[in-house]
Parts: structure tokens; sequence; C-alpha cells
């Protein structure tokens, strides 16, 4: 059996909201006991609309949110950050990719600093190897050793998504938080960024935990799918199984609204509009 | 007679480096009750051509067109007053982002009745009773309490709703709605979807939908146009679009749709376009 990369036991997290002058503090319930595991190579997918908790998970996951109650394992090691902190090697092993591109690399920074950031904090790695390796993720992801130099604003979004999937990757981490990494590009920035991640899972055998809320994407890129709704996991499964029989309502109704582009939807839009 | 008839449009902005050309000679035409979806990437001048169409474009634009006609009204001669008379009224448009949208200062019930008192000089009564129909018709529930909420109390979806009811606040022969869910969950894209297309049929408006999205387009449109980089690439009825498109790029942007993927790759536009290598996307 594959190796189980991420393991976790009924995450839940509350946040207390204080109250004001007249009025106690209340308790948000953001994720409510929820358990998975992932094996080596493989990714999961979590699937909610936006308040669901699937960030807040997310932010569990990738180590920089305690959460309040239950176990989370990584290969093997139990990390409890709130009562122990957390190691160099933790860091190193889990890294996470977000959403806007535009917002999660510093504009002040050359694109090689950016690369070589990582390893100058938590390395000893010398100036000329991070130089060297900076360089060779550049070009692992589709990026040239001429865009060394460059600052974020002189590339396209896609681009910029590549280079923090490569900032990602310079600690050869064994687990990649992918946070709706793919919502902000076009349709075919989009397909390129998906192929780039698929090659680089086949590539360092590394294990995804994929949040996003569009179906069509998760059915491509996952081998297992969450579906989350106000913080609680309505189903967990297999992809295929998710998909053909979804049994929660709720996933149900996502099902349902998501748009379908094939030829017979149309057929049968244009002729209900026809009849009416 | 088209409701709205395009020839030859070309919008450029001057810059540094030259003027850049951001629409390269798109015609365009919508018929009354016809949705029209324009297709594209980011880029292809399909937001652009219709802030043109709504004058809403920077000083720095410069707009030039053939013909630029609204139900036989010429746009381009217009004064800035006489145009201002009909964008709002007979042509609105709603936008992407439904809460930076909004006037954040300002209660979503004084938004919906600014539009009336300038358009339709109706006075408070009747704007009120307007902006409670309107409020109803666009399904947000509690009308009159909720006339008094700030953009900032309200959801993402609702706030698209009050955008909506806004546009439709004067019965628009023509309605523009840019990216009107990308920013939305896909539930309620679902239902802000239903709910324009509703509209456009129970008011008889011209429709265009703005948009990236493949499956918007499939569920939403009568007729599309393709466009990539400033150019028309391809204009079809939505079954053929489909069925049988002719361009390379829209049977690139077809193939690169996750749902379509064959193997364990999928294709991309560059496969197909004769584009510099992945990296310089």
């Amino acid at each position: 059996m594959a190796r189980i990369v991420l393991d976790a036991r009924n995450i839940v997290r509350d946040y207390n909201v204080a109250g004001g002058l007249f009025r106690g503090g209340r308790t948000v319930h953001a994720v409510k006991g929820v358990s998975f595991t992932v094996e080596q190579g493989k990714t999961l997918a979590i699937v909610g609309e936006s308040g669901c908790g699937k960030s807040t998970l997310a932010r569990i996951v990738t180590l920089i949110d305690a959460p309040t109650a239950g176990d989370l394992f990584i290969d093997g090691e139990q990390v409890d950050i709130a009562r122990h902190g957390l190691s160099k090697e933790m860091r190193r092993k889990v890294q996470i990719v977000f959403q806007n591109p535009y917002g999660s690399l510093n504009p002040r920074q050359k694109i090689g600093d950016i690369l070589g950031e990582p390893l100058k904090i938590n390395t000893d790695t010398p100036a000329s190897e991070r130089r060297d390796r900076a360089m060779a993720m550049l070009r692992k992801v589709g990026l040239g050793p001429e865009h060394y130099n460059r600052y974020p604003h002189m590339f396209s979004g896609g681009q910029r998504q590549r280079i923090a999937i490569a900032r990602a990757l310079m600690l050869n981490p064994s687990l990649l938080v992918l946070d709706e990494p793919v919502s902000a590009l076009d349709l075919s920035v989009q397909a390129q960024v998906l192929n780039l991640l698929a090659d680089l899972q086949d590539e360092f055998k590394l294990t995804y935990v994929f949040i996003s809320h569009d179906l069509s994407v998760v059915r491509y890129i996952a081998d297992d799918v969450m579906v989350m709704y106000f913080g609680e996991a309505v189903e967990y499964g297999p992809r295929d199984e998710v998909f053909s029989n979804p049994r929660h309502a709720y996933t149900q109704t996502l099902f349902a609204a998501t748009p379908r582009a094939d030829v017979e939807s149309i057929k049968a839009r244009l002729a209900r509009k026809r009849a009416a | 007679m088209p409701l709205l008839d395009i020839k030859n449009l070309t919008v450029s902005f001057d810059t540094s480096t030259g003027p850049f050309m951001a629409v390269r000679g798109i015609d365009l035409s919508v018929e009354p009750r016809e949705v029209l979806a324009i297709v594209g990437e980011s880029g292809s001048g399909k937001s652009v051509s219709m802030l043109a169409v709504m004058g809403l474009l920077p000083p720095s634009a410069i707009v030039k067109a053939d013909r630029m006609a609204f139900d036989g009204i010429d746009l381009l001669g217009l004064s800035p007053a006489a145009r201002r008379k009909i964008v709002g009224k007979d042509i609105s448009m709603i936008f992407q982002e439904p809460i930076a949208s909004l006037n954040p200062c300002f209660t979503v019930g004084f938004q919906i009745e600014e539009v009336l008192r300038f358009h339709m000089g109706m006075d408070r009564a009747e704007r009120r009773a307007r902006a409670i129909e309107l409020m109803t018709l666009v399904g947000i529930a509690e009308p009159e309490e909720r006339l008094n909420s700030f953009p900032h109390q309200m959801s993402g979806g609702q706030c698209q709703r009050v955008m909506i009811a806004i546009a439709i606040a004067c019965n628009p022969k023509l309605l523009i709605a840019d990216e009107p869910t990308t920013a939305l969950d896909v539930t309620i894209q679902k239902q802000i979807l239903d709910l324009l297309v509703g509209l456009q049929e129970k008011y008889g408006m011209g429709l265009i939908m703005i948009t990236h999205n493949m499956g918007v387009v499939a569920e939403t449109a009568d007729r599309v146009i393709v466009q990539y980089k400033g150019r028309k690439m391809e204009e079809a009825d939505v079954l053929s679009l489909f069925e049988n498109p002719k361009s390379n790029y829209t049977r690139a942007l077809l193939s690169a749709l996750p749902e379509n993927a064959v193997g364990d790759r999928l294709p991309t536009v560059s496969d197909m376009m004769f584009e510099p290598a992945p990296g310089a996307a």
C-alpha cells in the first residue's frame, strides 16, 4: 500500500469573535470535525462554496493555523503547532500555492530572489547553489533563465502562477496545498497550469490537496473528492463514486448548478425555449 | 432592424510605446429579444468593445467605427449629454464585481431610486414603490427592509441582484452583462443566470453576455461571437458553435475545457494557435 502523507482526524477549528460593550462574544465553528487521508502521489480535492471552511482547513493543513481539536499527521508524524511549534523539517514538507498570483508575489523582489528566499530562510545553502537551483526550477515550470532577473509585474497571470508553484517546490515538499490555483486564470492558461501540476506530480511524487469550487477542474485532477458544507464534510470518497452517485443533497445541488457545455444540453435548452 | 449595429469598431489606447489596439475592427449586431454571448480570454477586447458602446472608456481611448447605431440612433454623433440620456436607460450594463460596483456610502434603495429620479423623473413615492417592485422582481426577500441596507450588509449574490435591479429599472431595450457571475459561487451563478435569462424573456430585452466561461455560453446564448486579441475569430449560433466549431481558436478553447479531457493531459490553446511555448503564456 502506498505511504499515507496526510492524515487528519476529527479536525475542529473554532474562532472566537470578540463581543462589544453590551454583547457577549460568540464562537464561529469554521470546521466541525473533518477527517481524511491522502496517499503519496494522489490528489484530494476539497470542494465547497465560500464560507464552507475549505480555506480554514487549508490553513490548518499548511500548518499556518492550529486546529482547536483533532490530530494531524504528516508523513506519519503527529504535528501540533499550538503546543510544540513547528520544526524546520515540517516547514519544508508542506507548501502552499494561493489563488491570486498577483497578490502572492512580492512586487519589489526579482523572480530569482523570490525563488531563493525559501532556501535562504530554511537552509544553509550558499548563494551560488541557491541561484543554480532557482534557475533549474524555472526551467521545470516552463520558464527560462532569462526570467531570473525580472520583476513579477512583467509576467502574465499564468506565468506568475508558475512562479508561485516554483517557489513552493524549492524546498522539495512532499505535500502541496493548492488553494484555488487556477480560478483567476483564463481557460487556455488554466489548461497549461493544470498540465504543469500533473507533470510535476508525476516527476516528484507530490501529494496535492486541491481546493476549488470548479467541479469540472476537480473531476479532471482529483483522485478523491471531499465536499464541504457549513464546516462539515458532507461527502467524501473516490472521484468516480462521488461524481456518479452523489449522496448528499448539497452535492446534488452543486452538480445541478454547474453549467454544462455539451451539445445535448444545449439542444435540450433550445428545445425548452422554443416550447415556452 | 437590429437593436445594436456596429461596423468595423476599433479602439486604441495611446501608450508610451505607441498606440495599442485593443479592438481591431469588430462587426457586431444584436436583434431585439436576442441573447448574444461574446467569449474570449483576457485581452481579447470583449469588455472594451462594450465599454465603447456605453461611452465609459477613459479619455485616452480612441474609438473609431464606420457605424455604431443603437435602435437607429447614431451613438458616435451624439453630444455627451444626449448620450447620457440613453445610457443607463435604454442600454444598461452590469459588471463583474457586484460589491465593488455599488457605492458603499449609500443604501441600495438610494442607488436604485437615483436611476429612477435621473431618467424617469419619478416623485419620491413612485420611486419607492418602483424600487420595492424591482427588488421583488430580482428575488430579494423582504424588499422594504432590504432597501435600507448598505452594500456591505449583503452577500455578493444579493449585491449582483441589486445591480440587476438598477440595470433594469428603466426597462432597457438592451442589457450588457460583463462577466456577471465570475465572482460568484456555482450555486449562486446558476440563480443569477436563470434570473437574467428569465428577465430577458419576460421583458423582451436584447442581452449581451460577456464571459470567458463556455458553460455560461452554452446555458444562455442564442448566438455567439468568439474574440481573440481584438479580432473576431468566429460568429455562429450556439448549437453549431459547439457542434461544429469553424475556427482553430474556438476548437482550442473547447478542447481546453477540463470536462473534454482525453487522456491525462489537456490540449492547450498554444498547441493549436502556433503561439510561443507555454512559458510565454
